[in-house]
């Protein structure tokens, strides 16, 4: 850094509310145009906007249930999980509220603190920027607390193990399971879900920024594809084996089902979590290679289903309800489905990956996938012991997974997990 | 050094620079406004018009308007002849507004037609005394803190002199154990050295960072690093070991007529110091050859606490929180880099595996991000 980069000036006007992505709309462009007349102009056009309504496409924050479970699935994925570095319970409890001011204002497409410009020169901007000019892109934030933050090795940190709910149980060793530990886990983890992949990377980065000291950045996942809808009108959208899956997801407004098999209740083993729910993450790769030399009968007999429309094994459309028996035994829709579950359902919302190529010239590509339940015992465990004998486990590989309690929403002037820590 | 230093002098950190004034939030303000006290600076593509050249020290507001054809650039140079403040891509036919802080004294103001570097320039006085300037605590900080530089200068003068006569001696041995305390002082107050740009370079740049055409004008500690540590010989590098004693008696040459700015210099300084940490030294890329990045490491965090000891009886006044935050991790850091001391030194940074670069690295962003905010509390 040169001196004259550090020294620009201050700013001439201080003081003033910051400004909304969402007043700021229009300007992605300008804002990429260096020159005096574009940072002028947008200040000024900014400001005649301010008292715009929000945004059609902001998700509220606050509620009774975190957004991002029943929220209609959006496009992109940053997933993180993070450790926490302290053991100093109100050092946690101080972030956590930070946190959730953060998440509040970036939901609403709003920046991070004072914002990202218009601060002191001399000091770095509160938020980091790159979403200026972007609407809220129906941004979620969805928090999650794993088995660790209760009991690490041990160790209760923060005094929480006896509050550790039995339904967050530690996933057992799964045939096939091949976990990467750098891959997994994590004290805290955070889903951030956006339709624009900018906006979901700068709510995970400014909330790590408002983390050092407190917590370290474990591991993420970026996601580029849903791979399921909580919209029953909506076309199921593929995986990238190229079929539609998870078509039997529960309806994010199907209410019933969702208290039913989503959200945690009242009397359910832990008071602190009734109106939350409880997430499974499972980084999965696909064998993309060997799946595509597969010949078309095989791929359908794997899944259970047909590729062209989805419909499964004898039926003609995606939605016609499946007869299993016409299924071969382990295929992946008979072996998945509730019927051979005793009737377990759980809220998908994984989304595909792509992290480049492995070094040996193959995609590094997969499914990350994600399930809300209100008990991973009868949900995620039940299934996928099911899916042992299940044959598309020739074509993936579990290499990642997590497991973590995310308390219910966040009431106006409350924080992220307030009724663990109360 | 950081490899923005090298770009710097082939002026490619020019693009960061107008991106940053771009969305700085420096101009624009009150465009529209009217502003009675600025001093207006009429650029054309060959002249350099202001308004007053009479100014009060303070804050003050240049309005740069560009009545040429070619994107301008406008520098305010101080007094020791280095550039204090700089407004990029002036385009034709607009208006922008600059604030600089302005100390008593003398001040070249160019305009750059072109963005050169090179155009007309006026000659200001500013007189009086800024506001802010006057708590008697920072004045004396900055006092201290400059005895401290010229100690350290001092300190890296003597022991790279032996470090030289062992190069120059042929004694690669005695040479290996002598480079990496001889780059102690220069790393502790490594910001203050970049200052002068000239010089950071010819002394401090790493293989890696220079582009082909100036490979065959690499000089300096790494140089030295590589040939000691790669060749195994350093026949034929004795002119090196010169040059860089007689860099830095250059350095110690210029130091009396240092400004040290509390807000510009010591605190913004100190977060230069964690990025270096954060960038050249958790990676390993600073001492790429010998290893010896976690000497480095402490320098470079020693000269950190050093300035936040210096300002820390302003911190706590302005912001007790920040001061409780820095005070537990400068701690956190000194602690865990305690755990790799080894001799006089520490271990070989080869030596150190990936969950403890992963810890180290932990360490260093929980640091690195409150003091980042040190310099806008005591500007405040």
């Amino acid at each position: 850094m040169t001196e004259a980069d550090r020294n620009t000036g201050e700013s001439a006007a201080q003081g003033r509310a910051p400004l909304s992505r969402r007043r700021m709309l229009g300007f992605s462009g300008a804002s990429l145009l260096v020159g005096a007349a574009a940072g002028a102009g947008l200040d000024r056009v900014a400001a005649a906007e301010e008292n715009r309504a929000p945004g059609a496409d902001a998700i509220a924050f606050h509620g009774p249930h975190q957004a991002g479970i029943a929220t209609p699935v959006q496009d992109r994925l940053h997933f993180a999980t993070f450790d926490v570095i302290t053991d100093d319970r109100a050092r946690l409890v101080r972030l956590l509220k930070e946190w959730t001011a953060a998440a509040a204002a970036m939901t609403q497409g709003r920046p991070v603190g004072a914002g990202a410009v218009g601060g002191p020169a001399v000091a770095p901007p509160d938020d980091t920027g790159e979403a200026l000019g972007l609407p809220p892109s129906r941004l979620t934030l969805t928090i999650g607390f794993g088995p660790t933050l209760f009991d690490k090795d041990g160790k209760d940190r923060f005094g929480l193990k006896a509050r550790r709910p039995a339904a967050l149980a530690d996933l057992p060793h799964f045939p096939g399971d091949n976990l990467d530990p750098d891959r997994s886990g994590g004290d805290i983890a955070v889903q951030a879900c956006a339709d624009d992949p900018q906006v979901a990377v700068h709510a995970i980065r400014n909330l790590a920024r408002l983390g050092f000291g407190v917590v370290a950045v474990r591991w993420s996942q970026l996601g580029f594809g849903k791979t399921s809808s909580t919209t029953p009108d909506a076309q199921t959208p593929r995986n990238l084996f190229g079929f539609k899956d998870g078509t039997e997801n529960i309806s994010g407004g199907d209410a019933a089902a969702l208290d039913e098999h989503v959200w945690a209740g009242k009397g359910d083993g832990a008071d602190w979590m009734a109106g939350g729910s409880y997430l499974v993450a499972r980084r999965i790769r696909m064998h993309i290679e060997t799946w595509d030399r597969t010949p078309l009968r095989e791929q359908q007999d794997v899944f259970g289903r047909d590729k062209r429309e989805g419909a499964p094994a004898g039926k003609a459309k995606e939605r016609d309800k499946p007869d299993l028996s016409k299924m071969k035994p382990d295929a992946h829709v008979r072996l998945a489905h509730p019927d051979s579950n005793g009737g377990s359902r759980i809220l998908r919302r994984g989304y595909s990956f792509t992290d480049g190529t492995d070094g040996l010239g193959r995609l590094e590509a997969g499914l990350f996938f994600i399930a809300f339940q209100r008990d991973p015992r009868t949900g995620f465990i039940r299934v996928q012991r099911n899916l042992a004998t299940d044959a598309m486990n020739e074509y993936v590989q579990h290499v990642g997974s997590g497991v973590f309690a995310c308390p219910p929403g966040v009431r106006e002037g409350g924080y992220w997990g307030e009724t663990l820590f109360a | 050094m950081r490899p923005a230093s090298v770009l710097a002098l082939t002026g490619v950190a020019t693009v960061s620079l107008s991106l940053l004034s771009a969305c700085g939030g420096d101009d624009g303000k009150d465009a529209g406004k009217g502003n009675g006290d600025a001093v207006a600076i009429t650029a054309t593509d060959s002249t350099c018009e202001v308004a007053k050249k009479d100014l009060k020290a303070g804050k003050t507001t240049f309005q740069i308007t560009n009545k040429g054809s070619k994107v301008n650039e406008f520098e305010v140079t101080k007094p020791d002849g280095k550039v204090l403040s700089e407004r990029e891509n002036i385009g034709p036919g607009t208006t922008v507004d600059f604030v600089v802080n302005l100390q008593a004294g003398t001040y070249k103001l160019l305009c750059s037609p072109g963005q050169t570097g090179k155009g007309p320039t006026q000659d200001v006085t500013v007189t009086g005394a800024a506001a802010g300037a006057g708590d008697p605590r920072l004045t004396k900080a900055a006092e201290d803190y400059k005895a401290y530089v010229v100690a350290n200068v001092d300190d890296t003068i003597a022991k790279t002199r032996r470090f030289a006569a062992a190069v120059k001696a042929g004694d690669v041995a005695k040479a290996k154990s002598l480079y990496a305390p001889s780059r102690v002082g220069w790393e502790t107050i490594e910001p203050v050295a970049e200052k002068f740009g000239d010089l950071d370079p010819k002394m401090d740049a790493r293989e890696a960072d220079l582009k082909p055409e100036e490979k065959k004008d690499w000089s300096g500690w790494h140089l030295l690093e590589k040939a000691l540590w790669v060749d195994g010989s350093v026949k034929g590098k004795e002119k090196y070991a010169d040059q860089l004693i007689k860099d830095l008696e250059d350095l110690k040459s210029r130091l009396p007529g240092l400004a040290i700015d509390p807000v510009n210099d010591m605190a913004a300084g100190a977060n230069e110091l964690l990025t270096e940490v954060a960038t050249g030294k958790v990676t390993g890329e600073e001492e790429a050859f010998s290893h010896t990045d976690l000497v480095d490491f402490k320098a470079n965090v020693d000269g950190a606490k050093k300035i936040y000891d210096l300002l820390k009886p302003v911190v706590q006044e302005k912001d007790a929180q920040l001061a409780q935050d820095l005070d537990k991790q400068f701690a956190n850091v000194e602690e865990l880099l305690g755990k790799y001391a080894e001799g006089d030194g520490y271990v070989s940074y080869d030596k150190v595996g990936k969950a403890d670069r992963k810890k180290l690295a932990d360490a260093v962003n929980a640091l690195g991000e409150p003091l980042s905010k040190l310099a806008g509390v005591i500007g405040k």
